[in-house]
């Protein structure tokens, strides 16, 4: 695989050659905010068209096929036509906190991007807590949500508000305890180090059962937390019309809109870490042909692209089964995905005790 | 029918009879009350489905018709109960009989002014509080300077009236409040995706469970019956379109026979066959539609576009013999407007073939999965003691184990020919109200199999003269719509237009009973609850 670490190195050198230390960490952080923020607004808006049709191919429509080709200018008139549309100022609001919850909401998935493997050496911080960092600041979008239902001062937001907490809450703890699962079989929290492990064989293949489990589990908690169909009870349209955001309007509803599809990518990213192997192409033990071919893939390939495979099943999810209730969601994580859960969790510790699995790297 | 009429005269010697289509008895006020609960109480008479209150205005006096139908005996009785006072009206509520009074009686309050003793919510049902005069009075003022179409906000009461009689004799007039003190009161609606139509529930939540709903309806009251009566009889047959425009062909059908019986005109057997066909499909479309927007309300957006399909080719088919897709207005006195369209037996045909893969498709990707199973079995349920008592007929009825096709029960047309079955199930939750109308589809195919290679050929209408008068006297007619037992009531003077044209919509008693089957239930289950019920809006508020 070629590392691109080198290419950053030399950036780092070349910036070094002539600058002060401090002022080359600075320049190489506006960089990679400018960077992040330019994946952002097209991952999303790619997010946006991809969505639009595989929902459309469901349906037995044709989608977006109108401006552009094959309708994909249409989400960039969309994002535009969101940009200037104007902020409504709202009476009898909070109006510190109303303005500063899709800033939450969008801070949180921004610093999750931080971690993932975008290729082999394209991370912007790899260190030995990654994983913990992730689970961490994913979980900033939940208070997001609660002030903006909380700060509109309208019963359908604060409704949608209390769902979004409850279900949160409930799933993050799924989510942790799956994660927890694989770094147990990793042996590392290291995203980079994850990634390393799975050089063989990925995750869902070599943990078996337990990972199999892990992965199941991972991907169900995953919808919930990014608040998706059967999942989004938060913004039940037939119920609450669009709960927690119902009354933002212009970009700051644009803020939830894109940070739902980011989360989308950042879910579909995670698993695709720690159950496919990142950026690590499709290897198989014993066809030393066939991997490497495989490697001439680029990482930055196999990882979005995997990401964006998981995602299609989160979407597929959503365009097919109706909605949970909220006692039936709740009932869904602490009844049955909790204690499979915990059980998986032992589960696996006994297997990787016991060696019961394909043989790690390390 | 003088068995009855003989039971009665024992019992309530001052009620004189009068024969019709119906038994038609009449009876003073004051002993309305205890002949309502022996007719409903009474092992003989058993008449426990208060059809509709028609509220009249004989400008001598005020009262009302009362149907009531006896679903043990299959036997009808209409009761007439009058008062000559007309600054004053006041005549004894049987709301505490039959659960669906309550919201009739409500209805004649708001459009004759005439107050029913003892019923505990006496307010206006349709028009805004502030509305001055009592519209369907003859004596009524039309005049737009007394009710400005109004640009303010409209007036919001937070309590309802009811008039008690005490036990000395008199009437007390008590102001009862409609929500507690510190219950937290969210509006769904009128404005909302899941109530279909502009419908207000004035929803009570505490958290996400439901403590009580208060329907609030009339947002798009047009005034059909005030309308009908200064219109002749053909002109009346637009209105029924705009009622439950799903079923605007069985509405048409069901004002037409009422008219024909009156006028005493033979419909030729091809446009019979026709207007059967017609209802059938009707009712397919119909049902298509509920099932795709009642997944989507659920969250399941993707069946809307597979049950669409299948409407599609019906309002094709449709297109092509009315030239309309919506307003269809094809059923007229005597008959139909034109003859079908060339290739209609073709398209009903391939509509019959590539209907049952559609329906097993939506098996498949509904009925079976396991959160749909989740979120409605055993939600809303409407036991059919209940399902009477509120006139919930329809596919929501026979839900509940309550045969109430009219078809069936009160055949009309030609469906007594036809072989048909009427689907009923007995669980009475959304599950069984869902499963009813798929099953239903398959009963209309069925008839519609019978009838596609039988049309015969002929008159497709019979000569009516250019100006109908229908002769003095009074007419009831009940035919089964897409979404329960729609009745149409005239009253003739003998002149060209009706004195007194009262719908009786099947969707008003399915929004009433909204707030009896979701108390204690989530606030998803009110979408569930109203979506499985599938009332249309302008059919309750005409």
């Amino acid at each position: 695989m070629y590392d691109c670490s080198s290419i950053t190195e030399w950036i780092h050198g070349l910036l070094g050659s002539f600058m002060p230390d401090w002022l080359v960490i600075l320049t190489e952080c506006v960089l990679i905010g400018v960077g992040l923020l330019l994946v952002y607004a097209l991952l999303a808006l790619f997010y946006i068209y991809y969505e639009r049709k595989v929902c459309a191919a469901f349906q037995c429509r044709l989608g977006p096929n109108r401006v552009g080709p094959a309708g994909t200018c249409q989400v960039f008139a969309d994002m535009f036509k969101m940009l200037i549309k104007e902020l409504i100022t709202l009476n009898h609001i909070d109006k510190f906190l109303f303005a500063l919850a899709p800033y939450l909401v969008i801070v949180a998935s921004m610093l999750a991007f931080a971690v993932l493997p975008w290729g082999n050496g394209l991370q912007i911080i790899d260190f030995n807590i990654g994983i913990f960092f992730l689970v961490a600041v994913s979980s900033i979008g939940v208070l997001g949500i609660l002030l903006a239902g909380w700060s509109s001062n309208n019963k359908y937001t604060l409704i949608g508000a209390l769902r979004s907490g409850a279900q949160m809450v409930s799933y993050e703890l799924s989510i942790g305890l799956s994660v927890l699962t694989m770094v147990v079989f990793g042996g590392t929290m290291s995203v980079g180090g994850i990634v390393e492990q799975q050089k063989d064989l990925w995750f869902l293949f070599s943990g078996h059962i337990p990972a199999i489990i892990a992965f199941i589990i991972y991907l169900i908690a995953g919808t919930a937390e990014t608040n998706r169909g059967p999942f989004d009870l938060p913004e039940a349209e037939s119920e609450l019309t669009a709960g927690y955001h119902t009354e933002y309007s212009g970009i700051h509803f644009g803020f939830f809109y894109l940070a739902e599809y980011l989360n989308l990518f950042i879910v579909s990213g995670v698993a695709a870490l720690l159950f496919f192997g990142g950026w690590m192409p499709l290897h198989i033990p014993g066809w030393d042909g066939f991997n490497s071919v495989m490697d001439f893939i680029p990482g930055t390939i196999w990882f979005v692209g995997k990401a964006i495979a998981l995602s299609f099943v989160i979407i597929w999810f959503k365009w097919t089964f109706p909605r949970l209730r909220i006692d039936q969601l709740l009932a869904l994580e602490w009844k049955y995905l909790l204690p499979i859960n915990l059980f998986n969790l032992v589960l696996m510790v006994l297997m990787v005790l016991w060696g019961l699995h394909y043989p790690l790297p390390n | 029918m003088s068995t009855l009429q003989d039971k009665i005269a024992k019992l309530f010697p001052q009620a004189t009879f009068e024969d019709g289509e119906f038994l038609l008895v009449n009876i003073p006020d004051a002993q309305w009350h205890d002949l309502a609960k022996t007719l409903r109480d009474d092992e003989d008479l058993a008449f426990d489905y208060l059809v509709t209150i028609v509220g009249m205005d004989w400008t001598d006096r005020l009262g009302c018709v009362y149907y009531l139908t006896s679903t043990k005996h299959a036997r009808h009785i209409s009761v007439r109960v009058a008062t000559e006072d007309r600054d004053n009206p006041m005549l004894h509520s049987i709301a505490d009989l039959w659960h669906i009074a309550g919201i009739y009686e409500r209805e004649v309050y708001d459009f004759f002014g005439i107050i029913f003793l003892n019923n505990p919510d006496m307010r206006r049902l349709f028009l805004s509080i502030d509305w001055k005069g009592y519209p369907l009075r003859k004596d009524y003022d039309e005049d737009p300077a007394l009710n400005p179409v109004s640009t303010e906000n409209e007036r919001q009461d937070d309590n309802t009236y009811s008039w008690v009689e005490t036990p000395d004799g008199k009437v007390e007039k008590k102001t009862i409040p409609v929500f507690g003190e510190d219950d937290f009161v969210v509006n769904i609606g009128p404005q909302h995706p899941a109530t279909h139509g502009v419908l207000r529930f004035r929803t009570s939540v505490d958290g996400e469970t439901i403590k009580k709903i208060d329907v609030y309806m009339g947002y798009i009251h047009r005034g059909v019956e005030k309308l009908c009566e200064s219109l002749t009889y053909p002109q009346t047959l637009h209105y029924m379109d705009r009622l439950d425009y799903f079923s605007a062909h069985n509405y048409h059908h069901g004002l037409c026979m009422c008219i024909e019986k009156a006028a005493n005109i033979k419909v030729p057997r091809r446009a019979q066959v026709i207007r059967v066909m017609m209802d059938e499909l009707s009712r397919i479309a119909s049902h298509c539609l509920f099932i795709g927007t009642y997944c989507m309300d659920l969250g399941a957006t993707t069946m809307l576009f597979y049950t669409l399909r299948v409407r599609e080719m019906i309002l094709d088919i449709m297109e092509k013999t009315c030239g309309a897709r919506m307003t269809f207005n094809y059923d007229c006195i005597g008959g139909v407007m034109q003859d079908l369209a060339p290739d209609f037996q073709q398209d009903v045909k391939h509509l019959l073939e590539v209907l049952p893969a559609n329906i097993k498709e939506y098996n498949k990707l509904f009925t079976g999965n396991v959160i749909a199973k989740n979120r409605l079995e055993h939600v809303g349920y409407l036991s059919r003691e209940d399902a009477i008592s509120w006139a919930v007929t329809g596919p929501s009825g026979r839900a509940s184990g309550w045969a109430c096709d009219v078809r069936k029960t009160d055949p009309y047309s030609i469906y007594p020919e036809l072989e048909f079955d009427e689907v009923t199930r007995t669980e009475g939750d959304s599950m069984a109200r869902f499963k009813v109308r798929l099953d239903e589809m398959v009963q209309s195919a069925r008839i519609l199999e019978q009838l596609v290679d039988n049309i015969p050929q002929g008159d497709i209408c019979a000569k009516v003269p250019k100006v109908l008068k229908l002769p003095v006297g009074h007419w009831f007619q009940l035919v089964e719509g897409c979404r329960g037992a729609f009745g149409i009531y005239i009253e003739s003077t003998g002149t060209a237009s009706p004195m007194r044209l009262k719908i009786v919509p099947p969707c008003l008693p399915l929004a009433a009973v909204v707030d009896h089957i979701t108390r204690g239930g989530k606030i998803a289950d009110l979408i569930t609850i109203g979506g499985s019920l599938d009332y249309i809006v302008p059919d309750m508020d005409r």
